[in-house]
C-alpha cells in the first residue's frame, strides 16, 4: 500500500479532475492520495470526480486557503 | 476502462475554430475525467484540428486541395470564432491562459489523448479534402461514416460544436 500526494493548487477546471483522475489511474488499489486543492471549483468538483472513479473520500481538511482532501482507491 | 458509467458523450467537432475546439476538447476530457465514455467526431473543419502538420502544409492531391489545406493551416492557425484579427487573437488567447494556469488547448488535447478518449474522423470530409489517415494524428483510430458514428453515439448525448 502505498501513499500519493497532488498539488492542485495552481490548476482549473477541467485540470483540476483530469489531473486527479490520471493520478488515481496510476495507482493500485488500497493506495492512499492526498491531494492539495483550492476553495471554489476545485473543492466541489474533484470530490464528485473522484467517486465516479472508484474511490472513498477518508477526509476533508480545511486549511487557512486551501484544503487537504485525503482519498484511497477501492 | 473499468466501471464506466452511463452518460456517454459524443462531440461532433466541425468548427475549426479555436474557442470552439477548446470548448470541446474541455467538456470531452472533463467528461472524461468523470468516467464517461467520450467520443470524438472529427469533420470538415474540425479535421483541422487533428491534423499531423501542426502548421500549414500543401497537403493533396491536386492543386485545389493543396490551397485549400494550406489556407486553412494545422491545430496551429486555428482562427477564433469572433475578432480574429487576423490570427492574433489566438495567440494572445494562449498568452492569457497560460499567465492565469488554464489549461491550453495543446494541454487538452494531450489530456484527452491520455484519457483514451476516442478519436474519430468523418470519411465524408476527408475525401473532400483529399486527406488521408496517415495525415491526421495516430490517436485517430478509425474513419467512419454516418451509421457508425450514430452507433458510437446511440444512448448518449451528442453535441454539434
Amino acid at each position: 500500500m502505498a501513499n500519493y500526494f497532488l498539488d492542485i493548487t495552481k490548476d482549473h477546471c477541467p485540470m483540476t479532475f483530469v489531473k486527479a483522475k490520471l493520478k488515481v489511474e496510476s495507482m493500485q488499489s488500497g493506495d492512499i492520495l492526498e491531494i492539495c486543492l483550492k476553495d471554489g471549483e476545485p473543492i466541489q468538483n474533484v470530490p464528485r470526480s473522484l467517486e465516479e472513479n472508484n474511490c472513498t473520500i477518508i477526509s476533508t481538511e480545511k486549511e487557512e486557503d486551501y484544503y487537504i482532501l485525503t482519498v484511497k482507491k477501492n | 476502462m473499468e466501471n464506466q458509467k452511463s452518460g456517454k458523450l459524443s462531440l461532433i467537432v466541425f468548427s475549426g475554430d479555436f474557442d470552439k475546439a477548446i470548448a470541446a476538447f474541455t467538456l470531452a476530457t472533463g467528461a472524461a475525467a468523470m468516467n464517461r465514455e467520450v467520443n470524438l467526431f472529427f469533420t470538415f473543419w474540425g479535421l483541422n484540428i487533428i491534423r499531423k502538420d501542426r502548421g500549414r502544409k500543401f497537403l493533396g492531391n491536386d492543386i485545389l486541395a493543396k490551397t485549400f489545406n494550406f489556407l486553412m493551416g494545422g491545430v496551429k492557425n486555428l482562427p477564433l470564432s469572433r475578432l480574429n484579427f487576423l490570427g492574433l487573437s489566438p495567440k494572445l488567447m494562449t498568452f492569457m491562459m497560460k499567465k492565469k494556469n488554464v489549461a491550453t488547448l495543446e494541454e487538452l488535447i494531450e489530456a484527452a489523448k491520455a484519457l483514451n478518449i476516442k478519436f474519430i474522423a468523418c470519411e465524408m470530409a476527408m475525401h473532400i479534402m483529399d486527406i488521408k489517415k496517415e495525415d491526421l494524428i495516430d490517436e485517430v483510430s478509425e474513419v467512419v461514416g454516418v451509421p457508425t458514428f450514430l452507433e458510437y453515439a446511440k444512448d448518449g448525448m451528442t453535441l454539434f460544436i
